[in-house]
């Protein structure tokens, strides 16, 4: 049992987790201080966030690209409506982002559910939907942080037994979708639908609307964390977070996740989040030139892929044994 | 052998006719279109501001000020091809396209229109002179400058730039370290690319400032750059201490003046650049000036202009912005 759990894909990936801060602090010590580690936990928050919806889109055999156009249309959305109504509470602003962010995953969800579209072309059109959605609404022009007001900007600033809200809500996802993934008839659904989605439907699992669920929910993250990255940075504009959804896709690949569908952790997309989060943050304290930068990230998840594909591999299975026996 | 003799004499007439006509109604009113990009854009309302100031000093100038309602090259062909028809003297224009625009702006030159392009230019055919906000040595000269201007005692600066490989920004920070010279005790210690994104601009710049604990101030000439800076020094309880400065939108750039996490910065005023464009317009359309390569152009309170080989020049130095204007400006772009 202990074995296990010290060999697996989490427990490998906390250990190369570590031993990169070992090596970044030689380079540079003050980056292993718990402040600093706060501050990258923190910055990471977001990448977290999206990475478990990611995952559970992953596992139903799906891939959605549009998560970070969702998150910043959502962003700018809920930045305009700030701007245009200034009294409006934090709670409602969230609540607003949440919804918002999950009915567009639900357009998705809707078109690969009943059109049968392969997710990766619907997810790519509304990415590009999305995108030119917020230049429609905001006429290409910015929100600016002296126009965002200061409970906007408060929020995810303040802090809670010295962590910053937005790691707190990192945190409380982990916890909460760790439960979903485990515990509830939906969680185990995600886990059938990509991993065998004949047998799921043999089990009375309807693979279209658990697949429709899964984009839902990733919508609903990225419109959350719609509102952290506009709340965080203090500006909204049409590029926000631009190619971020390959990040997001990267995380969950470092993180086990196989891209197949079937297999993967919410502790794993966090771990394969932070590994990314903790290269992202350390890279630029490390001083190396900017075209290394993109070749180390690139080799990071090509050699996460390959660790992957071998673990994967599947023994070959002698499914007649007697019969091999008789010849 | 008569009658020939009798429509040339004619034709001289009627062209003698048509002269006295051009240039009576000069006397009368010189007409100058100010054509822009789109209607509706602040940067260029300003720019019109600073068009009807001129007109106001000069006297006897009537400003158009036109353009389409969308940033196309074809919305501009329609507005000149008008503005040919209502006989304009002279045209202006900030380009959607610096190729399209040629032969209808050709046209508007041989029906003796004067032709300047400004802000976005003109392929050389296209236009008597270009005006350009600034040069390229002006805007890496000023860049350390606004940086240094608050360090007397010299001090450690970084550079926040775009991308990598953005050709602006490389040749700014170029021009920059050419001047580094003369500003003595001030040490670029570091070069970061936040690749014009909000979220890797606010960690590169937090990084700079782990990584020099003695930063004095981060230029960054890009604008998502310096908004992304500002805020991650505001956000690390900073602000005072490190100097984010560079060139910046005055609506965007509002709120880190605000919070001290800015000083000043910089970017071409759009007045001065209407201003100018329509000096130059009127200057060449009076003949009190010729567009060919080293000639010199007066633009009233904005000294003059001298053109290059490609008969293009640069207005000024980029226009300074702190706390005592950002609120004039804010508004406007």
């Amino acid at each position: 049992m202990l074995k296990r759990l010290l060999m697996s894909r989490e427990a490998l990936l906390a250990g190369a987790i570590l031993l990169l801060l070992a090596v970044i602090s030689t380079r540079f010590p003050a980056f292993v201080t718990p402040q600093n580690l706060g501050n990258v936990f923190n910055d990471t928050s977001p990448l977290i966030l999206l990475a478990i919806g990611q995952m559970i889109v992953i596992l139903t055999k799906c891939i959605d690209l549009s998560v970070a156009a969702n998150l910043a249309l959502t962003g700018m959305f809920v930045a305009m409506l700030n701007v245009a109504m200034p009294g409006l509470p934090v709670p409602i602003i969230i609540t607003i982002a949440i919804s918002l962010g999950a009915v567009l995953g639900m357009v998705n969800g809707i078109l690969v559910w009943k059109l049968a579209i392969p997710p990766i072309v619907v997810t790519l059109g509304t990415m590009t939907i999305f995108r030119g959605l917020i230049f429609v609404i905001s006429d290409g022009k910015w929100v600016n942080s002296h126009e965002i007001g200061d409970g906007f900007k408060a929020f995810t600033r303040a802090t809670f037994l010295g962590l910053p809200t937005m790691s707190w809500i990192a945190i409380l996802a982990v916890l909460l979708f760790s439960i979903v993934m485990a515990r509830t008839t939906l969680g185990r659904a995600f886990h059938a639908a990509g991993g065998n989605p004949h047998a799921a439907t043999y089990a009375g699992i309807d693979v279209g609307r658990t697949q429709f669920w899964a984009f839902t929910i990733s919508g609903a993250l990225a419109g959350l964390t719609g509102y952290l990255w506009v709340s965080r940075y203090a500006v909204a504009y049409v590029d926000l977070a631009g190619g971020f959804e390959l990040d997001v896709v990267a995380a969950c690949v470092i993180g086990g996740v196989a891209i197949m569908g079937g297999i993967g952790t919410v502790m794993g997309a966090m771990l394969g989040a932070l590994f990314l989060g903790v290269i992202k943050n350390a890279l630029p304290v490390v001083d190396i030139s900017p075209f290394w930068q993109l070749a180390i990230s690139g080799g990071a998840i090509i050699i996460a892929v390959a660790l992957n594909a071998q673990a994967n591999r599947e023994k070959g299975r002698i499914i007649l044994k007697r019969a091999e026996h008789a010849t | 052998m008569k009658r020939r003799t009798f429509t040339s004499l004619v034709a001289g007439l009627s062209l003698g006719a048509s002269l006295l006509g051009t240039s009576a109604m000069a006397q009368d009113n010189m007409r100058i279109a100010l054509v822009v990009k789109a209607l509706g854009i602040g940067f260029f309302e300003a720019a019109a501001e600073g068009a009807e100031e001129a007109a106001t000093e000069l006297g006897n100038v009537e400003i158009i000020y036109t353009g389409p309602t969308d940033t196309t090259a074809e919305g501009q062909i329609e507005v000149i091809n008008s503005l040919i028809a209502q006989g304009v003297d002279a045209i202006a224009i900030s380009a959607n396209d610096p190729d399209a625009l040629v032969p209808a702006l050709k046209r508007a030159m041989q029906r003796g229109i004067t032709v300047i392009s400004w802000d976005s230019g003109v392929a050389e055919d296209g236009r008597q002179m270009h005006l350009n906000p600034s040069s390229n040595a002006l805007i890496g000269n000023m860049i350390i400058k606004l940086a240094a201007d608050h360090l007397p005692d010299g001090g450690e600066v970084a550079v926040l730039s775009a991308s990598a490989t953005a050709t602006n920004q490389n040749i700014w920070i170029e021009e920059m370290t050419k001047v580094m010279g003369n500003y003595p005790g001030i040490n670029v210690v570091s070069t970061v690319y936040g690749d014009d994104l909000a979220d890797k601009s606010y960690r590169e710049a937090q990084g700079l400032m782990q990584s020099h604990p003695d930063l004095d101030a981060i230029i960054a000439p890009t604008s998502v750059g310096i908004v992304a800076a500002a805020q991650a020094v505001a956000d690390a309880g900073k602000a005072g201490e490190i100097n984010v400065t560079g060139l910046g939108l005055p609506s965007e750039m509002a709120g880190a003046i605000e919070s001290g996490a800015s000083k000043s910065f910089a970017i071409w005023n759009p007045i001065d650049l209407g201003y100018s464009a329509t000096m130059i317009a009127h200057a060449l359309a009076t003949e009190a000036a010729t567009a060919e390569p080293g000639s010199e152009i007066p633009m009233g309170r904005m000294g003059s202009v001298t053109l290059d080989d490609t008969n293009a020049a640069a207005m000024a130095d980029p226009f300074v912005y702190d706390a005592s204007n950002i609120d004039q400006f804010k508004s406007i772009f």
